[in-house]
Formats: C-alpha cells, structure tokens, sequence
C-alpha cells in the first residue's frame, strides 16, 4: 500500500478540530419515522438528528457520524447562504471528513474555509458543495444532505451524495 | 451541473476478466487492473465473493483502498453485450504501489459509452461536405484522403503534405503508433514536412542533453527516494507527475526511505535530504514540501528566464571551491575548460541577474555540491521540466546545467540524475526523420501560405502553439477556400470529381485540405474536411514507456466506438490505398513505396518496428528484439526498464540506471560539455517585456490532461475549470478592478486571448500563471514566435497587459477560488 510515512501520517491524521457536539442527538443514530424525501439516491439512509439549528457557531466543525458510528462526518455553519446550505440562513453543509481519495481523515481550515488532506494533500471547498480545489480525489467531498425542520430548528442528515471512503455503498 | 448522485458501486465478481493497464496519460505511468464483467453479475461483499478480495461488509480504513466512482463504468462491446468494468491501482506496480491520481483515477469513467462522458467520441469518419458533416465509411474516407494525397504528392512533391503529429507513448500514443505513423511520413511519403503536437517543428525537446551524450531518461524513480538532495527545476511534479511524487520523492524528504540511503550507500554520511527548487512561481509542490520540511527546503526564486545565468554561477562557484570531480571530468568527459570560461559568472553577477541573494546561492551550492562530512560527494538528482523545455532557449539553458551536473558528476550514480519529469509517456520508434536539423518551421510555413495538405494527427495544435492568433486565422482561412471550393461545386459528385475541387482549392486557390485523425472532433477537426476516428489503450492493444523507461503492455479489454481504429492500422490503410492505386496504373516504382503495411493487428506494427531496430530511432534499442506481447504481458504492470539487457529464466531484465559504466551516448563515449554563456532574453521577448506589464507564465494544473480532449466533456473536470484559469497576484488584480471569476483579456503585439481570474495570494506582484493548452482561453495566442537554434519555443516568455473584459456571476457562484496550496 502507499508508503506515507508513519510521522506524516501522524501529523494529517490529527483530523478536524472539530468541537464534539452536544446534546441527546449525538452521535446516536436514531432512525426517525418521518418518510424519506425523495432524494434520487439507491440507499435506504437513516434520517439522523443531528443538532439544532440555534446552537451552532459559524465556522466551527461539528462532528457527528453519519450513517453509521464508522462513518465521521462534520456539520458547518457558514454564516452566509450557499449552495446546498439549509437552516434559516441557508448556510449549514454538512461532509463526510474521510478523504474520498485513499480516506485519510481530513482537516478543517477554519481560516480558508476548506477541508485539507495530510497524505496526499486534496483541498475540498465547504463553501462550494464540497468541491475540489486540487488534489487527487476524482470525485467532491462527499456531501451529507440535510434538512431543516423550521418548527424545531432541527437538522436532519438524511443522506450522502458522494461515495464514502472505504465503502461499496454508503449504508452498510 | 450537477452529477448524478453515486453512493453505491457494483463489485467485479471473482470470475471478472483481469487484464493490465497503464495509465493512459501523464509520464509516471501508473499500473492499474481492469476488471470486465456481465452487466448483470455483481460481486459480493465478502472478501471471497468480489475480485478485489476486499470485505465490504465494514468499512474499509484509511490507504487500505483505492477505488472511487470514476473508477467504474458500463460499456457495451460489438455484440451487443453491455459489461461493468472497473479500472483500479494496482497495489503491487512499483511505480504507484496503489496510488492514483485524479486523472488516472477517472480512466474508468472515460473509456468510451454511448450516453456517457466520452459519448462525443468519433465512430465514423466524417467528411465536411462544404456545409454539413456527413458520416462516410473506411473506403469511402480513405479514397478522398489517399486521391489528395496521391494528386499533390505526383503533381507537387512531398513538401506540399505536411503533418502535425503526436509523437509519444500513452494517451492514444505508444510504439505501435508512433510506428505506424512514421513508417507512413517517413519511409512511404518521405516528407519532412512535420512538426510534432506541442511545438511548430520536427525536433527534439532534450537536444543539448542528448548532444552532450546524455539521455534524457537517465535514472529510476527509486533514485529520488536516495538521494541527497533533489534540485527541482522548472517543474510541478504534485499536479503533473503526481504518484512519481507522493510515492518517491516525497518519501525521501519525509524520512521514510532513511533506511533504504543507509543500506545503500553504508559508508556515506546519511542526512535527511533537502530538495531545491528553482522556478519563479511558488508551486503547490514546493508548498506541500515547505509543509514537510520547511527548514530542508530552498526556493531559489529566479526572475523569469535566467535559469542559465543561474548554473553558469553555480558551476563558477563550485568549481571555486574545489567541489567538482577533477578525475571523473579528466577520465570521461571533454570540453570542460572550453565550458567553464565560457559560462564564468560570478556569484555577484549571478545574483543580480536571477534575484536570488548570494547567500541563497552559496546555499544551494552548499546543499547540492558540497561534499558531505564524509568525504562523498552528495547525490544530488537533478529533475526539471517546462521551465527549461519551454524555457529561455532551451539548447542553452539544457548545456548550462548538464555542464553543472556533468562537473559534479551527477550522472551514473545511484541517487542523481539528470533527467526530465516528462508530460506524456514516451513510446517512439520511427524510421529516421528525413528533413535536417533544424528542421522547418511548418507553423510559419503555413501561415506563409504554404503546405497543400495537412494532416492533424492526435493532437490539437491549435490549443498548443506559439504566435497561435495568426496561426489559426491562417487555418481558418485557408481551409474555408476549400470549404467554398465544395459548396461551389454542387451536388452530384463522385471521389474523382471531389478530389479535383480539394485539389485544385488548395493549388490554384490558396486553400489547405485539412484531416485530423483523433478520439474525438477536436478544434483543430471542426476547422478542418476530414475526421478519421482513434482507439485508446484498453481498446487496443499498446505498449510506452514511463519516465523511468518502463514498458508496459496495455492490454485490449473492450471495443472501440463504431468503426473506430488504432492509428498504426489508420496509417496502413491510407499506405495500402495508396499503394493500390499506383499498382493500379502499373507505377510499381511508387507501389513499392508504399508496401511493407500488411499488418492486421497492432501487434503486428509492433512486431515491425520496435522488434525490428536496426536502423530506425526506437528507445527500444538495439535489444527491442527481446521484447514480445507474451513477455510483455508476463512482465504485467511492472514491465521491464529499457534498454533490455537479456530475458533469462522467463523475464525481460532491464536497466536500472543508464551511464553507470560512464560511457556516454556520443562517438567517443565521452560526455561533451557545451559552452553556454548567459546572453539575456531574446529580443522579441525582450520588447514585449518592457512594454507590457505582466509576464505570462503557464503551464498545466493538476485536474487537467493535455488539451482536456476528455476533460472538456467530463463535468468534475468543468465545473472545476469553465474557461483556462489565470492566476494572478490579488493586489495586481485589484489595482485592475479584477476579482476571482472575472473574465481577463491578455494581450500583447502577438494577439490577444481570454481567461478566468483567479486571485493567488502567492503569487509574486507582476507575475501571473495561466493553464495551458485549454479549450477556452488560448495562452498561445500572446506566445511571441521565437524559438531556440532547434525551433524550439519559448512557450513560458511572454508579457501581456491584462483588462477586465466582462464579470461572469455564473463563474463566481459555481467555481471554487480557494487557493490551491496547501500553506
């Protein structure tokens, strides 16, 4: 396999310095009874609480898991709208952070804004759906969709665009 | 756009067909499996049940996998049967040990299927009837092709059929094709007449190194991960030789092969190493390296174009201090005084013309020359690519470091080098070029109005020349007269009545008959008549070299599109036709000519070129002999280092290392150094650099292949690049009221092209970076005509003025401007 070095690797694998989130959610994957929107993928994805659309910062990387306790991912406010950004302002994404090139975990750059790869060093936008801005994955950060319930402020992963690393198909 | 969401991938049963691949595009090569398998099979999960041997029931976990979406496809083959197939890394193919790169890694995706990225691919010839593009058959196509060229060739010489070919492995290339074509232009029409895909002449990119005896594929990849210290010149090896780095060179800087340096030289002193880079621009490579090791690591940020004032100061400081090897330059070289008293430069002088500080210099010099505590002389490799290929007069800048390398001894040893990093994969074998050296400079030829007929074989250049505006309102006009010359003629015409009119267009009229035989319509076929459909590896068999001389067979796993063909059997086929029609009227002399091309299978060109060296120009060699598809193919994705020494107990060996007895590739054995006094910029480039404000450096980016011939269909690839990039310094950009998104105009006294700005807080003030070789946005068209003694263009010295043409919304809210260094 590749030969990155065990000192470099040690180095990139310090992954997001993400704030553990808080709350009852968790990384509990409680699959709720609402119906799957129609999302146009193959899987049957849980639908996930994450946390609530009032308690998260802007620029701070929230990790959670998602869909299964294997798979870390992180949830971003940006605070400004984006493309793909739900909640009120439109600007919460949320990324599976196991780089979707050989799957190392991924480093959130709260000053850039973008996810960074210590192995074989991938750049990936998190203001841009996920995008790569170089490197050698051959597809974008896989996206975690979600939804904004507006009574309760709740934010739902619901399901992946993108192929998690390590996998034949997103849910085990 | 967006793309179809993917979350899940079918897996190749075990029973799936395996064959061998190399990867179709960069130098590196990297080996890769294809997997081929019933649409309507799947593999398991369970590691016993897919042919990956891989158990998906858990996550798999970090560098444990290489396997993506683009990695997969469904095609479907003549009969009708659709297959999923699956092009993966090969784990253990030395060069790449399972790593991909994002352009290898999406091969999978680009191997041709009807409603797919590829679906642009050619299936039939097609001919420009004056108006439409009419689809004809081989016979039909190959009629018009071969009665032109036949009427010119009897009627006005060779010169007049004039060719822009590829000339390389990979990429559709390889030693089939580059065959196939050159016994068609070299032996049977016998002209001149030809330049090769990215520069306007017949020539060499490496002459001075090869004049001087020393081959510009002269070590293994092996040799970065042991030596001292690695001087990087003028290249970008993160994004263009992307695995030769993450899995060589970048192990050595990070410490991970400091065991193998020990084991190999056990008596050296063995420090963590340092890697030099010389380039104007701060690369993401050099970025990712500060990141390692940012005190091991030296930028000597050179002003545009002085890379030879920069050796000469070197060599001059070196051989100073004593530092160079007096019996190694006594023993196997000549020319050294000549070459030292013609390149002397002090370091004061040195430093003045390149900008970079005396102490910087003598650091350098220190890290790559100085012998170590020791008392051996440092192994220091040296790579470069572009910047000096594209650079200042390439035969001069190539002589000033080959002298430095040569006075160092930095050759034959293990752990140095000097070598290029390459673009595409090598893979020539082809008879002798019939025209001189220089040889013409068929851009200017045709712009000169001259030239009949012109054959674009896989390439696109007018994507990849200099003076490019002129050259391709030139095309555009000359090929419309033949255009006109069509629609004139009316309707109702048989092949003799329409080779008439494109004959008598293109010598009464001025007008130029244009085929281009590709993978896809390309600009330079939609300007054109003709369109002759291409296979890829994969769809063919097709064996190149990689930038360690490794040959691999690419293994034929599926069907070309429609009625698509390998160039090496295009090429006989236009050859028999031709010869068919001069037996036909009894010409036997000329019939003759054109015999030699009964070939049904590539295999077939293969076996009648690089198996057959003796006086062709093949980096088979002499031992092309020992070399078969079978062995080949036993050889898998590891292949065998050219030139073969012997195939004993069942296996190709090959070399290593060239030079390790030091004896040269020139008459004597010797190597010859060259003088190569730093004389400035040349005087066309010199006006545009006083005049206008910007230098426009260029090059490639890490997403991109070539002329994008598959990424301008491929969304991950457009969406990421809607137009070429132009990288410039935010503060230069503002002061223009130029913001990321932009659309630029760049122009000059050469002509005028667009960009996407794309503001870079790394990048020096005055400087810019634009990609090259892209479908909109043509930095040739401000490259000055210049070329160096060879015709050799200087593709990275120009000037330009830069304006804001139009904002473009659409660009800021989809595309990503985050910068693309790591720190």
């Amino acid at each position: 396999m590749s030969k990155i070095s065990r000192r470099n690797f040690l180095k990139s694998s310090g992954a997001a310095a993400a704030i553990p989130l808080m709350g009852a959610a968790g990384n509990v994957l409680a699959k709720e009874k609402d119906p799957l929107p129609n999302t146009g993928m193959n899987l049957d994805y849980p639908q996930t609480t994450i946390t609530n659309s009032s308690q998260l910062p802007v620029n701070k990387a929230v990790s959670f898991n998602y869909p299964d306790n294997k798979s870390p991912c992180v949830l971003l406010r940006m605070g400004h709208p984006v493309s793909g950004g739900v909640g009120p302002d439109s600007d919460i994404v949320a990324y599976s952070i196991l780089c979707n090139h050989m799957g190392c975990p991924l480093k959130y750059d709260s000053t850039s804004r973008t996810f960074k790869c210590g192995c074989h060093f991938s750049i990936f936008d998190s203001e841009k759906t996920g995008k790569m801005v170089t490197g050698q994955a051959t597809e974008n950060l896989p996206r975690i969709l979600l939804s904004y319930d507006k009574v309760s402020g709740d934010i739902r992963a619901i399901g992946v665009d993108g192929l998690i690393f390590g996998r034949q198909a997103n849910v085990l | 756009m967006t793309q179809k969401i993917k979350d899940r991938i079918a897996l190749p049963p075990v029973n799936a067909q395996k064959t061998n691949m190399t990867c179709h595009f960069c130098i590196v090569g990297c080996g890769y499996h294809t997997y081929k398998w019933p649409v309507d099979k799947e593999g398991g999960r369970e590691a016993s049940q897919n042919a990956l041997g891989i158990d998906f029931t858990q996550s798999v976990g970090p560098q444990q996998l290489s396997m993506t979406p683009a990695m997969t496809n469904t095609i479907k083959d003549k009969d009708g049967q659709a297959y999923n197939i699956m092009i993966v890394p090969d784990k253990q193919c030395v060069v790449n040990s399972g790593l991909f790169s994002t352009r290898g890694g999406a091969m999978g995706s680009l191997m041709y299927n009807d409603t797919g990225a590829s679906k642009e691919r050619l299936k039939y010839p097609h001919f420009f009837t004056g108006d439409d593009w009419m689809d004809l058959d081989w016979k039909q196509s190959l009629a018009i092709y071969a009665g032109v060229t036949k009427r010119i060739l009897d009627n006005d010489g060779a010169d007049q059929i004039m060719f822009n070919a590829f000339d390389h492995g990979g990429s559709g290339g390889g030693f089939e094709n580059t065959w196939g074509t050159g016994k068609y232009m070299f032996s049977a029409l016998k002209t001149k007449m030809v330049r090769i895909h990215n520069r306007p002449a017949y020539n060499s990119e490496c002459h001075a190194t090869r004049d001087m005896g020393i081959g510009e594929l002269n070590n293994s990849y092996e040799d970065s991960e042991v030596a001292d210290t690695i001087m990087f010149i003028g290249m970008n090896c993160y994004e263009t030789q992307t695995n030769y780095f993450l899995n060589h060179a970048l192990l050595n800087l990070q410490g991970a092969t400091m065991e193998k340096r020990k084991k190999w030289f056990p008596k050296e002193t063995i420090e963590d190493s340092r890697f030099i880079f010389v380039d104007p621009r701060r690369t993401t490579t050099q970025a990712i390296c500060e990141q390692t090791a940012k005190d091991r690591v030296l930028h000597l940020q050179i002003e545009p174009g002085t890379d030879t004032a920069l050796f000469n100061g070197l060599l001059s400081y070196v051989v100073a201090q004593g530092w160079h090897n007096k019996k190694f330059i006594a023993q196997h070289t000549s020319g050294f005084d000549a070459a030292l008293k013609a390149n002397k430069m002090s370091l004061a002088d040195c430093s003045k013309i390149t900008g970079v500080s005396e102490a910087d210099l003598k650091k350098a010099a220190e890290w790559a020359y100085k012998p170590k505590a020791s008392g051996h002389a440092p192994r220091t490799a040296h790579m470069y690519e572009k910047g000096i290929i594209w650079g200042n007069d390439n035969y001069k800048i190539q002589s000033a470091l080959v002298d430095l390398v040569l006075a160092t001894q930095n050759v034959g040893r293990r752990g140095t080098g000097v070598c290029r990093l390459g673009g595409h994969q090598e893979g020539y074998a082809r008879p002798p070029y019939p025209g001189p050296r220089p040889a013409p400079y068929i851009d200017r030829e045709i712009i000169n109005g001259n030239g009949q007929m012109l054959t674009v074989w896989g390439c696109n250049s007018v994507l990849t020349t200099v003076n490019d505006q002129r050259y391709q309102a030139t095309i555009i006009k000359r090929s419309n007269i033949v255009r006109e010359a069509l629609i004139q003629a009316g309707g109702g015409l048989n092949t003799e009545k329409i080779v008439d009119i494109i004959y008598d267009a293109v010598t009464k009229k001025g007008g130029l008959f244009i085929t281009s035989i590709d993978l896809y319509p390309t600009k330079f076929g939609k300007l054109g008549h003709l369109m002759l459909p291409a296979t890829l590896p994969g769809e063919m068999n097709l064996t190149s070299m990689n930038g360690e001389r490794r040959l691999r067979l690419s293994e034929k796993f599926m069907d070309a599109p429609g009625i698509a063909k390998p160039d090496c059997l295009i090429a006989a086929d236009i050859a028999n036709t031709l010869k068919a029609l001069y037996s036909s009227e009894g010409n036997t002399d000329m019939a003759k000519r054109f015999s030699g091309f009964d070939w049904n299978t590539e295999e077939d060109a293969f076996n009648d070129g690089f198996r057959k060296p003796e006086g062709i120009d093949s980096q088979g060699g002499a031992t092309g002999t020992l070399v078969t598809y079978e062995r080949l193919r036993a050889m898998g994705n590891n292949g065998v280092q050219l030139p073969v020494k012997e195939f004993r107990d069942g296996q190709l060996i090959g070399t290593e290392m060239n030079y390790m007895d030091f004896k040269f590739g020139t008459k004597d054995g010797k190597a010859h150094f060259l003088p190569a006094p730093w004389t400035g910029l040349p005087e066309p480039v010199e006006k545009q650099r006083r005049k206008y404000k910007f230098w426009i450096n260029n090059g490639r980016t890490n997403h991109i292949w070539q002329t994008a011939f598959h990424d301008k269909y491929y969304a991950f690839r457009t969406e990421r690049y809607p137009m070429a990039p132009i990288e410039m310094n935010p503060d230069d950009a503002r002061a223009l009221g130029i913001e990321s998104g932009d659309i630029v105009e760049l122009y000059n006294d050469y002509g005028s092209t667009y960009a996407m700005a794309y503001l870079e807080p790394n990048m020096k003030s005055g400087h810019t970076f634009m990609m090259f070789g892209y479908f909109k946005g043509t930095v040739g068209e401000v490259v000055t005509d210049w070329t160096d003694q060879n015709v050799v263009p200087y593709y990275k010295g120009t000037w330009a003025d830069i304006r804001k043409a139009s904002a473009m919304a659409g660009y800021k809210e989809s595309v990503s401007f985050k910068s693309r260094q790591i720190v």
